[in-house]
């Protein structure tokens, strides 16, 4: 029998291997929006002569209901599963049937479902069989776009990277900044709009991550709106997360982000050499630690890093602003709880994130051969936590679908993930939350959501696109 | 009945019983001591219930284990007798102990 080898795999390994050599000699020094370019380039160059397809666009077709599909045949993958509301069902499934479950196919290649909270618990704890490299999604990155972030590295080099920036998150920095937060969240929400319906979504959600993303990165404030742009494509290609984003405005994004960080790079280091006091931003305590000084020269890793930040600080905030509102609309009796009690708002914002668990996953990778949840996991294998099913599991959490703001363990959700990686904005974003939540509580006598929220299509990110709401403010007492 | 004290970073500090078989986070927890938050409930998963036992102590309560290290390696202001309190079981033995509390958890 004779075998026949595609021509396109004979030419692309040889030829990958020294483009590969020739980037990482030329990374250290061509501007980094060059790179990005040449690589975009190379990679139509090699989607029209190696007749490489790209990845295929998710198409929606309606899902059915759980109990009408085989055990076997479940594909939480499906980035449309959380959009038509048939998350629940599945997961719910999942984890009374196969806790820990193998899909063989999907347009990600093969994952384990990892869908109960200790089992999630347990995984995350032990990064040394479950590694987070390379990355931390069900997918790939587009190629060209697959830059290194401390997120999906291990320890050692995880510590070193994340230390060097948690402090620009850390408590002590924070106390700091709450003034300043509420005041911007104040000037928001006195403009919003009374008695005529509007967007929730990018009227404050967005807009009160934009600004917050700007002061953590000391982004020319008046430009905070690209940050939110790179950051929804770079959180929703269709290859990494079924998203929505188009590859090629992706990598021009991309190479945008590239220049306009490089620039506040340069720019910053320049104002420090004569002699300016550095500020507390992110880019400020790079350049004073002596791990990270020249990270600008290993352009991946610089830019994977911003991304990781603009990423974490964007999409989770933003929908657990949203969440609250739709959250406390559905459960109406949890609203009055809260205006008689003003002070359940520290323990509802734990409710609600636990509620909303704006990413539903983090991906790792099976560093040996094992046995776990009495399955047999080979080394290489993708395993996925679904912290959006941990947060729902009865066995963890009472009435776990309900959202009950003084729910005694909401503390314990597990939508910051758990172990080394757990997220270092924790504390930043539940400040977030709560002045939120004390300013319009402060101002508004109704919050109403007036239509169905239109919600993300993403299998990672589990957000919100729209949510039409009406206000109604608080009579001036006196 | 056996006793420890928490000291707090404003200064004051909280007395509270020696609950045998009780970790010491559970025992801040169940007493409203301030600055212990023991966000995983006690899995030693989080880093947030972080205390700093003095070196006469430390002999007696035990050094940290690699579990705990990996929660801790990225706490900023760990000291030689950081642990994490859900990892410490409250007993007779450790009667009069005094552990101090940082200024945040993160």
């Amino acid at each position: 029998m004779k075998t026949t080898i595609p021509l396109s795999k004979l030419i692309n390994a040889p030829a990958r291997k020294l483009v590969d050599r020739a980037l990482a000699a030329a990374q250290a020094r061509v501007p980094i929006p060059l790179q990005i370019r040449s690589l975009h380039l190379l990679l139509k160059a090699r989607q029209r002569l190696l007749r490489q397809l790209p990845f295929p666009v998710p198409v929606e077709a309606p899902i059915p209901p759980v109990d009408e599909v085989a055990l076997g045949d479940i594909d939480v993958s499906n980035p449309f599963l959380y959009r038509q509301g048939r998350w629940l069902e599945y997961f719910r499934r999942l984890r009374e049937e196969a806790p820990v479950h193998y899909r063989p196919h999907s347009p990600f290649g093969a994952f384990w479902s990892i869908t109960r909270y200790d089992d999630i618990l347990a995984v995350d704890k032990n990064h040394e069989d479950f590694s987070a490299e390379p990355f931390i999604i069900l997918g790939s990155p587009p190629e060209g776009l697959d830059v290194e972030m401390f997120i999906a590295m291990d320890p050692p080099r995880h510590d070193v990277q994340r230390k060097a920036v948690q402090e620009v998150v850390a408590p002590k920095n924070l106390q700091e900044m709450e003034g300043l937060i509420r005041s911007r969240v104040q000037d928001v929400l006195d403009r919003l709009p009374e008695n005529q319906p509007f967007n929730w979504v990018p009227t404050v959600s967005i807009e009160l991550t934009a600004r917050m993303l700007a002061t953590l990165l000391d982004f020319p404030y008046d430009e905070r709106h690209k940050l939110v742009y790179w950051s929804d494509l770079a959180a929703g290609s269709a290859e990494a997360t079924g998203g929505t984003s188009d590859t090629h405005e992706t990598f021009v994004a991309v190479a945008d982000m590239a220049r306009h960080f490089t620039r506040l790079w340069h720019d910053k280091a320049a104002r420090s050499a004569a002699g300016e006091k550095p500020g507390f931003d992110l880019i400020s305590l790079m350049q004073g630690n002596p791990d990270t000084a020249d990270l600008v020269r290993r352009p991946m890793e610089f830019l994977g890093n911003l991304a990781l930040l603009i990423v974490g600080g964007n999409d989770t905030t933003r929908n657990s602003m949203s969440a609250g509102v739709l959250a406390l609309n559905q459960y109406p009796d949890e609203f009055a709880k809260l205006r008689a009690n003003p002070g359940l708002i520290p323990n509802m914002v734990s409710e609600i994130i636990r509620w909303q668990t704006p990413l539903a996953y983090m991906r790792r990778v099976a560093t040996r051969d094992l046995v776990f949840g009495g399955q047999f996991i080979r080394k290489g294998d993708k395993l996925v936590m679904w912290y959006a099913s941990g947060n729902r599991d009865e066995r963890k959490f009472e009435r776990a679908d309900d959202f009950i703001i003084d729910r005694p363990n909401a503390r314990q959700h597990m939508a910051f993930g758990y172990g080394v990686h757990r997220c270092m904005g924790n504390r930043l974003a539940e400040l977030q939350l709560k002045i939120l939540w004390e300013e319009l509580l402060a101002r508004f006598e109704t919050i109403e959501v007036v239509g169905e929220p239109e919600r993300v299509q993403s299998n990672f990110v589990r957000g919100y696109s729209e949510l039409m709401v009406r206000v109604q403010r608080k009579v001036a007492a006196g | 009945m056996a006793t420890m004290k928490f000291l707090l970073h404003d200064g004051s500090s909280r007395n509270v019983p020696l609950i045998d078989g009780t970790s010491l986070m559970q025992l801040a927890r169940d007493h409203g001591v301030p600055g212990i938050d023991g966000d995983c409930g006690g899995a030693c998963a989080c880093g947030t219930c972080h205390v700093v036992v003095g070196s006469a102590w430390l002999k007696t309560v035990g050094a940290r284990t690699a579990e705990e290290q990996q929660m801790l390696a990225m706490t900023p202001d760990v000291q030689p007798g950081s642990r994490l309190a859900c990892q410490i079981t409250a007993s007779a033995a450790l009667d009069g102990l005094e552990v101090r509390v940082p200024e945040y958890q993160m």
